[in-house]
């Protein structure tokens, strides 16, 4: 089974570079399997990552996407496989001579040493001449906006200083790829939003390669050009941010990314330009504008995003559509103030999660609790689900 | 604290009377450890330093009274006494010496045993806390006795070399500095090893891992990192050490020859054989503040440290 890719995915002139055949990867990663005693952390994966992608690696906690990331900066000795890093294996090459940097989940600031004396620590270690290296960290703690603080030690900072610390640190030797263990993991909402943009502009400016780990989805998909889904081990689906999110292969990719009411259901037509899938929670058949060349009668799973559907009171004007319908009851309303959140049991006994983008100003929403509701939506808005 | 005070015998009485006499719990729980301290080293010491202040006279007590028929009769030949006689200067310097070497012995030995067991797995590593404990188990006088075994002309090492024939005349190890020097190494080496121990078990990992990713090689990464962070671990280790290893007595006295001529002996050998009370508390207060005075300046530099770290 193949989905057919959508022209909305295929825009050129932007940054894709996986998308062209004749792109080298900058890092490749291939058939990596980690075990912990009979422990798979990770299992037989593959990637390809390109110069000058922020590619994030998202997961639940003990997904293995920190093990995979702690085998990049050489932390971790890959049990079978082998990664490249612009085309040198890393298999026998320790930590501290890996062209990578690492930003660590707890920060890991010295705490012994100043902001400066941290940022500079790097450098030093490479024997690079004074002057040059005050330059540089002065030019990181600006990037960063910590250039007053530079006398201070680790201990007489906020959280959302020493994480811009611990970026410039490990930015500060200018590293082929730099690997972030969730950066923004311990920063409060706004901070972490004000954040990501940071990230993204200085890996815009400085152009190296990022790996950014995160089991924070909204985090993935502000960041990320690509992102890999990592479960138990493997990465189910790589895709942008988009494709990731409107086109999930299975269920847990739909069900991790976002939200999504799932139907089970057996194809009943499969054509190249549509399919059709009988649904027993559905009142009719379910329409999906692309084929999926799959055999008539194959169980098959459908995910249909909460905001993709649209709810009318009933009795409405006019005959139900062919398609995509089904008739239940509001059992729950939550007013989120852009958005409200319906809870709707279908007829069959689901219940189903719509959210609707409140037009317009009303003090109550014209759909109420007990109301009864049509349940539709188009063609283009639900996704077959290949496991 | 105040539900331990509380399960005493008697003591919800005992609160209550204090306590409507103005005592509040919280003071009578803070006046415990005072009231220790006060009975058994403030009186002491006073009573010591009242002695240093006196003449020895052949009486009962051997000293002049303190308060005699013609006021407060202060004298401090004792004191003058220290520093005309070589000896005394002699012996607080061998003490000092002594000590300085021996924390550096039980540092160096010390340092990778508290790293490897704070490294070890953690089913391990109780296992090997246990080990660094248990010789607390058995007398220290045993102890010390146990390496004269081992040490004499005719004890462990020396048969076991001549059985070898590796040496055919028996080493004098016995009553030399180098005796000493075990004896205090070994006793002392568990006090060097827990605070280092609890230190080290403490530091996080990761900081390690940042220097290597940062290009540190693991040798050096120690040295920068692991060190520094561990010096107060190394400063309460050395403390822990020097202090009693300045005043040591039983260990020279047994272990050590005629010439390790130790603070500590000197001291016994005033009072029990020269019968000069007012000499040996005057070595005795003399020590006191050799030892207390720099480790009252180091405290101060160290809560001022804390202060402005906080």
């Amino acid at each position: 089974m193949e989905i057919q890719k959508s022209p909305l995915l295929q825009t050129e002139n932007k940054f894709q570079p996986w998308v062209r055949p004749t792109e080298k990867p900058y890092i490749r990663i291939e058939g990596i399997t980690k075990k912990f005693g009979d422990f798979v952390a990770v299992r037989n994966v593959s990637l390809n990552i390109y110069r000058g992608e922020l590619f994030a690696l998202l997961g639940g906690s003990g997904c293995g996407k920190t093990t995979l990331l702690r085998m990049l900066a050489g932390f971790e000795k890959p049990t079978e496989g082998r990664i490249f890093i612009d085309d040198v294996n890393m298999a026998e090459i320790p930590p501290y001579e890996r062209p990578t940097n690492m930003m660590f989940q707890s920060y890991a600031l010295f705490p012994h040493m100043t902001v400066e004396d941290n940022v500079a620590f790097g450098l030093k270690q490479d024997k690079v001449p004074p002057k040059q290296i005050r330059e540089r960290v002065a030019e990181m703690l600006s990037l960063v906006k910590m250039t007053p603080l530079a006398k201070r030690k680790p201990h007489q900072l906020s959280g959302g200083q020493r994480q811009r610390v611990a970026l410039a640190r490990s930015l500060a030797k200018l590293p082929k790829l730099l690997l972030l263990d969730e950066p923004l993991g311990a920063l409060d909402k706004k901070l972490r939003e004000a954040t990501q943009f940071e990230i993204m502009n200085i890996q815009d400016r400085l152009g190296i390669t990022f790996i950014v780990v995160t089991h924070d989805q909204e985090e993935a998909m502000t960041l990320a050009t690509r992102i890999g889904v990592m479960d138990q081990g493997q990465i189910v689906q790589t895709g942008t941010p988009a494709e990731i999110y409107e086109f999930p292969h299975n269920k847990f990719v739909a069900d991790f990314i976002g939200s999504a009411n799932m139907f089970e259901g057996r194809i009943v037509e499969d054509e190249p330009d549509h399919v059709t899938i009988a649904a027993p929670d559905m009142a009719k058949k379910i329409y999906i504008d692309h084929g999926i060349s799959s055999a008539p009668g194959a169980q098959v799973w459908t995910a249909i995003r909460p905001e993709k559907i649209r709810l009318t009171k009933l009795p409405g004007n006019g005959s139900p559509p062919e398609y995509n319908y089904a008739e239940g009851v509001v059992k729950g309303v939550a007013y989120m103030g852009n958005l409200s959140i319906y809870l709707v049991k279908l007829d069959s006994g689901k219940e189903i999660r719509v959210t609707m983008t409140n037009e317009t100003r009303a003090a109550e929403s014209p759909i109420q609790w007990e109301d009864r509701v049509a349940v539709t939506w188009r063609s283009n808005s639900a996704v077959p689900l290949l496991s | 604290m105040l539900a331990a005070v509380h399960r005493l015998p008697g003591a919800p009485l005992l609160s209550s009377i204090l306590g409507r006499l103005g005592f509040s719990q919280r003071a009578i729980v803070v006046a415990v450890p005072y009231l220790w301290l006060i009975a058994f080293f403030a009186v002491p010491f006073v009573i010591v330093l009242k002695i240093s202040f006196a003449e020895s006279i052949i009486a009962r007590p051997p000293f002049t009274p303190l308060f005699g028929e013609h006021g407060i009769d202060l004298r401090t030949k004792s004191y003058s006494y220290l520093f005309h006689d070589a000896l005394y200067l002699r012996a607080y310097i061998h003490s000092g010496k002594v000590a300085l070497i021996s924390t550096l012995l039980c540092l160096l030995l010390g340092y990778p045993m508290a790293y490897g067991m704070a490294r070890a797995r953690s089913t391990l590593r109780t296992a090997l806390l246990m080990l660094v404990i248990l010789p607390f188990w058995t007398s220290f006088l045993i102890r010390v006795y146990a390496w004269i075994g081992i040490l004499k002309n005719n004890g462990v090492i020396n048969n076991i070399l001549i059985w070898l024939g590796i040496i055919h005349e028996p080493i004098g190890m016995m009553n030399t500095d180098f005796a000493v020097y075990i004896g205090i190494v070994y006793n002392y080496l568990p006090f060097m090893i827990l605070p280092l121990y609890a230190n080290l078990e403490k530091m996080d990992v990761s900081l390690l891992e940042a220097a290597f990713d940062l290009g540190c090689r693991p040798l050096k990464a120690f040295f920068v990192i692991t060190v520094p962070l561990s010096l107060p671990g190394i400063i309460a280790g050395c403390m822990l050490v020097f202090i009693p290893a300045v005043g040591e007595y039983v260990i020279p006295e047994l272990l050590g020859g005629p010439n390790s001529l130790m603070i500590g002996r000197v001291l016994v050998n005033e009072f029990f054989e020269n019968h000069d009370w007012p000499v040996a508390s005057a070595v005795a207060i003399a020590v006191l503040l050799l030892l207390v005075v720099p480790l009252m300046i180091f405290q101060h530099y160290q809560n001022k440290q804390a202060g402005s770290a906080a």
